[in-house]
């Protein structure tokens, strides 16, 4: 067993998501109506941002165009982690229904598995107006491009998707211990997603420092936008941007952690 | 005692069980507040001048308020009777002598008041410390101010019944459900003042109930909306109050007449 490749240690996941992705695709009206909704949601989202530049040629510092780049880079990471593990979003239901305790019986690890027991194929619609907006921000941008621009792009959707599906875990952990009171880690979940939107300039100097040091969402979109884009924020020098992978590290740190914590917590379901 | 009222007291003590998940959704609506308010700061600062009739403090009373009354006016989440009408559970409700549309009304009053208490004071007076925030320019406000509040929970609450009864006939009403959750948390005035829309999306928002449930009463409350201004805006919300409980009615009785409920 000692031998076993990573290949086949990754086959059960593979099966499980690829069974997921299956049952979704079952019912098609049902499936195309969930991604025509998730659709909607991306749209509205974006209807915000262009009401307000209706109104304003400048927000924070970007005009349209920069903060279009903002919108777009942090809606993309955002649904890729929606994607990938935003059902732990449910994990009070798991640990009501003591679901949870029949995760625990199966010889794989529980975070593992409970990140593949799902897989939001009805996220994409989401996903495909971030990547149309991000297209058309990459494309009407003045941006001096270089090998280094398009590093920054991809390193910073990795690493975007990475903090939120960090963020998801961390509130995925805390959910042993709060149950009843499971809204409280939207308050960073979807509250940090909605401040990874703006420009980070609206923001007075505390809450931009803890938008960068504590909860990471600056990282996701703002910082590598100031880089991108060129333009000039004393508080987001360039190098910053390329420290992405860094806060994607710290942020995964503190999940672990509240993984930890709410894993050693959890006493069974009393099944 | 009337059984309207048992059964918002009902409503009221079931929703105030969860007071963990009341203070959670404050905390929650307070994180949005503080970026949405500072976003609407920003935006004002850099138009440097009001923009559609709103000033710091009353833009800081628009989020604030939204917030606030997020819980207590029903946008989202009644989706009860969709599920009863599909499992056939509400064949049960016109056995009782209580019509079913008046029986949600009342539980959807009583969580409505024990959400305006236990998470919309708080969150309203939170904005206030943290913000320079309008409060309501005076009695006559705060007075049609409530009175705009219990208006809207109405007619939020009359349309989602309405849109769950279409399950009579559409087996799966989910995607009608998303249609009007999406444009309706964009038209009622949530995220951003219907004012501050362009001409066009400004027309289709005002020809539809959506701001009777959310940017209304927050006006009144705001002080945006003053003095004769107030019973017009308030008139528009008792207009869509009675069509749509009407309407409700109407689509209940077609819905009853419909429903084929097996076994027993």
């Amino acid at each position: 067993m000692a031998e076993s490749t990573l290949a086949e240690r990754m086959r059960p996941y593979r099966v499980l998501l690829a069974s997921r992705a299956r049952a979704q695709m079952q019912y098609r009206a049902s499936f195309v109506t969930d991604i025509l909704g998730t659709i909607g949601v991306g749209l509205a989202e974006f209807a915000e941002v262009w009401v307000i530049f209706h109104n304003v040629d400048v927000l924070g510092g970007l005009d349209f165009t920069g903060a279009l780049l903002v919108f777009a880079l942090s809606n993309v990471a955002f649904a890729l982690a929606d994607m990938l593990v935003g059902h732990l979003d449910q994990m009070p239901r798991y640990i009501r229904a003591g679901q949870v305790d029949a995760f625990y019986v199966r010889p794989l690890p529980l975070l593992t598995q409970l990140m593949t027991s799902d897989l939001s194929l009805r996220r994409v619609g989401r996903l495909s107006v971030a990547l149309v907006a991000l297209a058309v921000a990459l494309t009407t941008a003045d941006i001096a491009w270089s090998p280094a621009t398009a590093l920054l792009v991809v390193l910073t959707i990795i690493s975007g998707t990475a903090i939120f599906a960090a963020l998801f875990t961390a509130a995925g952990g805390l959910q042993f211990f709060l149950v009843d009171g499971a809204e409280f880690t939207n308050a960073f979940t979807y509250g940090g997603s909605y401040a990874a939107q703006q420009s980070q300039q609206v923001f007075p100097d505390p809450l931009r420092i803890f938008w960068t040091f504590v909860i990471p969402t600056a990282f996701v979109a703002y910082l590598p936008a100031v880089a991108i884009l060129d333009l000039d924020d004393p508080l987001a020098p360039t190098w910053l941007a390329w420290c992405t992978p860094l806060a994607a590290l710290l942020a995964w740190g503190l999940a672990a952690l509240s993984w930890r914590l709410g894993t050693r917590h959890y006493q069974g379901a009393g099944g | 005692m009337t059984p309207f009222w048992i059964l918002t007291r009902a409503g009221f003590r079931r929703h105030s069980t969860y007071r963990l998940a009341l203070l959670a959704g404050m905390t929650t609506n307070s994180v949005f507040g503080v970026i949405r308010a500072l976003l609407l700061l920003a935006a004002l600062a850099s138009a440097g001048s009001d923009i559609g009739g709103y000033d710091a403090p009353t833009a800081v009373a628009f989020v604030w308020w939204g917030q606030a009354l997020l819980g207590t006016v029903n946008l989202w989440g009644f989706q009860e009777v969709k599920d009863r009408v599909r499992t056939g559970d509400i064949a049960i409700d016109f056995l009782r002598p209580v019509n079913p549309q008046l029986a949600y009304l009342a539980g959807d009053l009583g969580r409505a008041g024990i959400n305006l208490v236990g998470r919309g004071a708080p969150a309203i007076l939170l904005g206030g410390l943290l913000f320079d925030m309008a409060w309501p320019p005076g009695a006559a406000s705060w007075v049609s101010g409530a009175v705009s509040v219990v208006l809207a929970v109405v007619v939020a609450f009359s349309g989602n019944f309405t849109v769950n009864l279409l399950a009579f006939w559409l087996v799966e009403i989910r995607g009608i459900y998303l249609m009007w959750m999406i444009t309706g948390g964009l038209l009622c005035g949530l995220y951003l003042p219907v004012p501050w829309f362009p001409n066009w999306l400004r027309t289709i928002a005002e020809w539809s109930p959506f701001p009777s449930m959310l940017q209304i009463p927050i006006d009144i409350l705001a002080g945006r909306v003053v003095g004769a201004e107030i019973i017009a805006t308030m008139a528009t919300q008792v207009f869509w109050a009675t069509a749509l409980l009407v309407l409700g009615q109407v689509v209940l009785r077609a819905g009853r007449r419909r429903l084929e409920v097996q076994g027993g």
